[in-house]
C-alpha cells in the first residue's frame, strides 16, 4: 500500500498505463474492445495503484481481458473466477478485485459460483459480457440465447428458456445490480464507476456484441433508429421516461407497471414510477422487463444501476470475528494449541 | 473410592491383570456409545494407558432404531504396553441391544465378557435384529462359551432417575452413564475425570449434570454392590516414554498441523473446504482458531472449496481445501490449475470406501492412483499419507513445507480410520518445530526488462509474487506458458519444456526428503513389508510379534508417496519377498513394480476395515514358510 505522501508525488495513471504489452487479438469488431477500453479510461479515476488490481477470468472470448490488462491477474478455468477471486479477496481485503467472465462462464457452467458470491457479498466487481452466444467453441446458444435460437448446436431452434441474468442476481440476493453495454461508452464508464463504488459484489452485465457468431443483438438498443423507443436509461430519483420525442413514461398501478402517453390528457410526469435504486421490489419489476409482455406490451430493455444495497460485506465479517475474538482472548500461543486442555504427564 | 482394591473387591471376584484389553461400545445410533467409549478412552489415556480407538458408525445420522444397519460401534484397545492398533478381537462388548450383539459377537473372543441391556432384547428388539421369531440368545445356549452379564440398563436408568423431575426421554438418554459407570468399577479405574467432563459439558443444565453422573454413581454402585459379576480386570500404566500427552484423533491432529504450518511458514491460514464425511471434523476445528488468524470459508461446492483456496493460495495464504473421495473428484480440474500456476496449497484427502458415494463412514486406501494419475494431462503433484492418528500432525507439517518451499499442490492422503481415531499423543513443543518461512519475491528478477514469472532456481522453482507488490505486476493461467515469462504461449517444444520441467520439480522435492529406512527389522533379508498410510499399526504389531517369534521380517512404512525415498528401490531389492498390503486392490503394489522392477506381492483388503493384525501375520507367514 503506497502512503499519502507518496500518493501525491506519483503522477495520475491514464488509460495506458494500465495496458499491458501483449497483444490484444479478439475478432474485429469485438464489443470486448469497447469493454476493456471503458475499463482502462475510468481506472485512472480510482486511484488505485495498478498493483493493488486483481482481475480474475474464466474461461470464454472475453476471459483474455485478464492478460491486456497491466494489472495482477489470473485467467483460471472454466466457471470457477467467481470462487478463486472469493479467496482472493477473503486474504487480501485490501485488493480490488474484478471478476471478468461471460453468460456461459457465468451462468451456465459457474451457475452455482455465481449465485453464491451475490449472497456471500464479497467486495467484487463482477462483469458478465453477455452475447447471448458462444463464441470460443464457435456459435453454440448459451443460457441467455432467446428461446428458438437457431445455432449450430440447435439447428431447428433452442427450445430452453433463457436466463435473465439481472433478475438471476437479484434473486440470488445481489447487493448492487446493473446493466450497460459496450456500444455506449459514457454509460458503461458510469456503470463501472458505481460498480466500484459499491462495497459488496457488484454485480455488471455488460450486452456485448459478438460480430462473427451473434451480431446484431443488440444493435436496437444503441441504433440511433430504435434506441429511444427500445431501451429505457434508469437514474436515481428521476421518472421512468422513454420514446422518440420522450414521450412515454412509466407508471406503478399497485405493483403491475404500465406505459402511458405523456401526451394524452390526464397523465402527467409527476404520476411516473421514479426510480430508486435502494427499492428492491420496484429492482425486481424493472429487472423483468425483459421477455414479458405486460397486458401484451412490449417494455423497454432498461439500462443503469438497478438495484443498491448497503450491507455488510463477507471478508469485513470474516476478519471482524478474528478481530473480536482476539480482542476477547487474545492470540493463543501455538503451544496452547498443540497441548489442548486436557493434558497427562508420564513421568 | 480410596479403598484398597481387596476392600473395593467386596465379594467373590477374581481379579485378571491384564496387558491390554480390547472394549467394544456397541448400541443404537442414539446410545450415546461413541460418548461413551470416548470418556472411557480418555480416562484410560490419562491413568497412562497406552491406546487405539476406532469408532465406526452408520452413513444414516438416526438409522432405523433396533436394527443391525443402525448399530453404533466405539472399539477402545488400552494396555501397559504400546498400542498401534484398536485390536483384532474384543475382550469386551457392551451390547445395549440384540441388533449390536449380532454385529460384534463374531469378533469376541472365546470366553469374552458380554455386558447385555436385557431392555434391547424384548421382543420387538430380537424382530428387528432379525432373530427369527422366538429365538433368543440370551436364552438359547448360544452365549455359553462367553460370560454374560444381563442387565436392565433401561430399567435401572429410570430408577435411579425416578425422583430427578426429568422426562422419560432425558432419562432414556442417561443410560449410557450406566453402563459406563459400571465398566469403570469392573477395570476399577476412576469416575473423577467423566465427572468433570459432565460438569463442563452441561455447566448451563445442572439437572442434567446431576442426572448423568447420579446414573454413573449408580452404574459403579450396581457393580460394587451385586454379587453377579465375578471377574474384575487391571490394566497397569504404559511404559511410554516420559513427557506430557494428549489424545488426539487423526482429524484434529490435522487440524492442528495445519495451524502449526501457518505460523511456521509465517503465512496466515486459509482453508477453503465443503463438508463431507469423514473430513468435515477438519473443518470444524479449523472453524474454532479465529484468535490464530485462521479464516475458513465454507464454500458452495468442493470445486469452489479448492478454488477459494487457490485465489487466497495466490493472494499470499497458506491455502489447504480438505475432502474425501467423491470431493476429490470434482476438484481434479483446479488441482490441475494449481499445478500450471505452480502455487502452494494443501490438499488433504480423508479417504473413504469408494467408488461414487461408496461406503462414506468406512474406511479405505483406495484413492492413491487417483492423487498420483487422477488429472488431465501431465500433471504429477506430490504426495503423502498419513500412518497414525497422531502422525496426520506431521504428514500435513511436510505437506505445507513441501508447497511452500517447492511451489507446488500437494496432497495429503489419510483415511476414515485414523481420521476418526484416536491415540496418545506426546505433542511437540512449538519451538521444537522446524520452520520453513515462505520467501515472497518483491524485486524484478530480470533487471532492465520484464519480470520473468517462470524463471526458477535450482529447485526448479518460481517465485512466489503478493498481488499488492509494486512494479511486479504480471498475469498468470492456465493456458500453457512460455518458459521464463509465463507468457501464453502454443508452441510444441515449448510445451514439452514446460511439461518436463514441471514434472522434474516435483521429482527433484526427493532431495529434499528423508531416505526410507526399516521401521522395525533389518535392512536386508527374507521379506520385508512395505506399508503405506493408515496400515502402519496393524503392519508394525505384526511384524514385530513375528521377529519376537524368530522370523526374519522388516517392516517399511512411506510417508512420501510422490516422489519416493530415493533409496527406495535399493532398499527394496535387499529383500527376498516383498509384500504390500493395502486397503485397495493393490495400487502402491503397482507403482513399486512399475517403478523398481521389483517382483513386489500385494495383499488386499476392501471391506471399509482395516487389517487385522492375524490377518497380515499370516500372510507373511503363507509367504515365508
Amino acid at each position: 500500500m503506497t502512503t499519502i505522501a507518496e500518493q501525491e508525488v506519483t503522477p495520475k495513471l491514464v488509460a495506458k498505463d494500465f495496458a499491458s504489452s501483449m497483444e490484444v487479438k479478439w475478432c474485429p469488431g469485438c464489443g470486448d474492445y469497447s469493454i476493456l477500453k471503458q475499463v482502462q479510461t475510468v481506472l485512472p479515476d480510482f486511484g488505485i495503484p495498478k498493483e493493488d488490481l486483481v482481475f480474475i477470468s474464466g474461461i470464454g472470448c472475453g476471459a483474455r481481458f485478464t492478460y491486456y490488462m497491466d494489472a495482477y491477474g489470473m485467467h483460471s478455468i472454466h466457471g470457477r473466477a467467481a470462487a478463486i477471486a472469493s479467496g482472493v479477496k477473503g486474504a487480501n481485503p485490501d485488493l480490488s478485485v474484478w471478476v471478468i467472465s461471460g453468460d456461459g462462464d457465468a451462468l451456465s457452467i459457474g451457475g452455482n459460483h455465481f449465485i453464491h458470491l451475490m449472497r456471500k457479498n464479497f467486495d467484487v466487481n463482477y462483469l458478465v459480457f453477455n452475447n447471448q452466444i458462444y463464441g470460443l467453441t464457435k456459435g453454440q446458444y448459451s443460457p441467455t440465447s432467446e428461446k428458438g435460437k437457431v445455432s449450430k448446436s440447435s439447428p431447428y431452434g433452442s427450445v430452453e428458456e433463457p436466463f435473465n441474468p439481472s433478475e438471476l442476481a437479484l434473486g440470488a440476493k445481489s447487493s448492487f445490480v446493473a446493466r450497460s453495454m459496450d456500444r455506449d461508452p459514457k454509460h458503461l464508464q458510469m456503470v463501472l464507476k458505481r460498480a466500484h463504488e459499491h462495497k459488496g459484489t457488484s454485480f455488471v452485465e455488460i450486452y456485448q456484441n459478438c460480430a462473427v457468431f451473434n451480431d446484431g443483438a443488440f444493435f436496437a438498443y444503441s441504433d440511433k433508429e430504435t434506441k429511444k423507443e427500445k431501451a429505457l436509461f434508469v437514474e436515481q430519483g428521476k421518472p421512468l421516461i422513454f420514446g422518440n420525442t420522450e414521450d412515454k413514461g412509466i407508471k406503478l398501478d399497485g405493483v403491475t407497471p404500465v406505459i402511458v402517453n405523456l401526451k394524452d390528457d390526464g397523465v402527467s410526469v409527476n404520476d411516473l414510477w421514479i426510480h430508486d435504486e435502494q427499492d428492491k421490489t420496484k429492482a425486481h419489476i424493472l429487472a423483468s422487463f425483459f421477455d414479458t409482455l405486460y397486458n401484451g406490451v412490449e417494455f423497454p430493455r432498461p439500462f443503469g444501476v438497478f438495484y443498491s444495497e448497503d450491507r455488510p460485506t463477507y471478508e469485513v465479517e470474516m476478519q471482524n470475528q478474528i478481530d473480536n475474538q482476539i480482542a476477547r482472548k487474545g492470540k493463543t500461543s501455538l503451544d496452547k494449541i498443540l497441548s489442548g486442555d486436557k493434558t497427562w504427564t508420564i513421568l | 473410592m480410596e479403598s484398597t482394591l481387596e476392600q473395593k473387591l467386596g465379594h467373590d471376584t477374581t481379579l485378571i491383570e491384564a496387558d491390554s484389553i480390547v472394549i467394544r461400545f456397541s448400541g443404537d445410533s442414539g446410545d450415546g456409545m461413541q460418548l461413551t467409549g470416548s470418556q472411557f478412552t480418555d480416562t484410560a489415556a490419562f491413568l497412562g494407558n497406552d491406546l487405539s480407538t476406532f469408532p465406526e458408525y452408520p452413513s444414516e445420522i438416526r438409522a432405523p432404531m433396533g436394527t443391525v444397519a443402525g448399530v453404533s460401534g466405539f472399539q477402545v484397545h488400552f494396555g501397559c504396553k504400546e498400542i498401534f492398533t484398536p485390536g483384532d478381537e474384543y475382550d469386551v462388548v457392551v451390547a445395549m441391544n440384540a441388533a449390536a450383539l449380532k454385529v460384534d459377537l463374531p469378533r469376541l473372543k472365546k470366553g469374552g465378557v458380554i455386558i447385555i441391556n436385557t431392555a434391547g432384547f424384548d421382543k420387538k428388539n430380537l424382530g428387528l435384529a432379525g432373530f427369527a421369531d422366538g429365538v433368543n440368545p440370551l436364552e438359547d445356549g448360544s452365549l455359553d462359551n462367553y460370560i454374560v452379564y444381563k442387565i436392565d440398563v433401561t430399567k435401572h436408568t429410570k430408577d435411579c432417575l425416578a425422583s430427578s423431575g426429568l422426562g422419560m426421554k432425558e432419562i432414556e438418554r442417561s443410560k449410557n452413564m450406566f453402563v459406563l459407570g459400571v465398566l469403570f468399577w469392573m477395570f476399577d479405574v476412576t469416575m473423577d475425570f467423566t465427572i468433570d467432563f459432565i460438569n463442563e459439558k452441561f455447566a448451563k443444565k445442572p439437572e442434567i449434570a446431576l442426572a448423568n453422573i447420579n446414573t454413573l454413581k449408580a452404574g459403579w454402585s450396581y457393580g460394587d454392590h451385586t454379587e453377579i459379576f465375578n471377574t474384575r480386570y487391571k490394566v497397569a500404566p504404559a511404559h511410554l516414554p516420559k513427557g506430557v500427552y494428549r489424545n488426539i484423533s487423526g482429524n484434529h491432529a490435522t487440524a492442528l498441523g495445519l495451524v502449526a504450518a501457518a505460523e511456521l511458514s509465517g503465512l496466515p491460514l486459509f482453508l477453503g473446504s465443503y463438508p463431507i464425511t469423514p473430513a468435515t471434523d477438519i473443518l470444524h476445528e479449523l472453524s474454532k482458531y479465529k484468535t490464530s488468524n485462521v479464516k475458513t470459508l465454507q464454500a458452495e461446492d468442493e470445486i469452489a472449496g479448492i478454488c477459494s483456496a487457490i485465489g487466497a493460495s495466490y493472494a499470499g495464504s497458506l491455502a489447504v481445501t480438505t475432502t474425501s473421495g467423491p470431493g476429490m473428484s470434482l476438484k481434479a480440474e483446479a488441482m490441475g490449475l494449481a499445478a500450471i500456476l505452480e502455487i502452494p496449497l494443501v490438499i488433504v484427502n480423508v479417504q473413504r470406501g469408494g467408488p461414487s458415494t461408496g461406503l462414506p463412514t468406512k474406511t479405505e486406501q483406495s484413492d492413491l492412483m487417483q492423487a498420483m494419475f487422477g488429472r488431465h494431462g501431465e500433471c504429477p503433484l506430490p504426495i503423502v499419507a498419513a500412518a497414525s492418528p497422531a502422525d496426520c500432525f506431521n504428514t500435513v507439517v511436510e505437506a505445507a513445507r513441501i508447497a511452500v518451499e517447492h511451489m507446488t499442490p500437494v496432497i495429503c492422503l489419510t483415511d476414515g480410520y485414523i481420521g476418526n481415531g484416536s491415540e496418545p499423543w506426546r505433542f511437540p513443543a512449538a519451538a521444537d518445530l522446524k520452520p520453513f518461512k515462505a520467501v515472497f519475491t518483491t524485486e524484478n528478477n530480470n533487471p532492465g526488462g520484464a519480470f520473468l514469472p517462470y524463471k526458477r532456481d535450482e529447485k526448479l522453482v518460481r517465485p512466489w509474487v503478493k498481488p499488492g507488490t509494486k512494479g511486479l505486476t504480471h498475469r498468470i493461467g492456465g493456458l500453457e506458458k512460455q518458459d521464463g515469462t509465463g507468457n501464453v504461449s502454443h508452441d510444441p517444444i515449448n510445451h514439452e519444456i514446460m511439461t518436463n520441467l514441471r514434472a522434474a520439480k516435483i521429482e527433484k522435492i526427493a532431495d529434499y526428503i528423508p531416505l526410507a529406512k526399516p521401521d522395525s527389522g533389518d535392512d536386508n533379508g527374507k521379506i520385508v513389508v512395505l506399508g503405506w498410510g493408515s496400515t502402519s499399526g496393524a503392519i508394525k504389531t505384526a511384524v514385530r510379534e513375528l521377529i519376537a517369534e524368530g522370523y526374519d521380517v522388516a517392516h517399511v512404512h512411506l510417508r512420501h508417496m510422490n516422489p519416493f525415498p530415493k533409496n527406495l528401490g535399493e532398499l527394496l531389492s535387499a529383500y527376498e519377498h516383498i509384500l504390500i498390503p493395502e486397503m485397495n486392490c493393490g495400487q502402491l503394489v503397482q507403482l513399486i513394480r512399475a517403478k523398481y522392477l521389483l517382483p513386489a506381492v500385494g495383499y488386499s483388503k476392501v471391506q471399509g476395515l482395516p487389517f487385522t493384525t492375524s490377518e497380515l501375520k499370516n500372510k507373511i507367514l503363507e509367504i515365508i514358510k
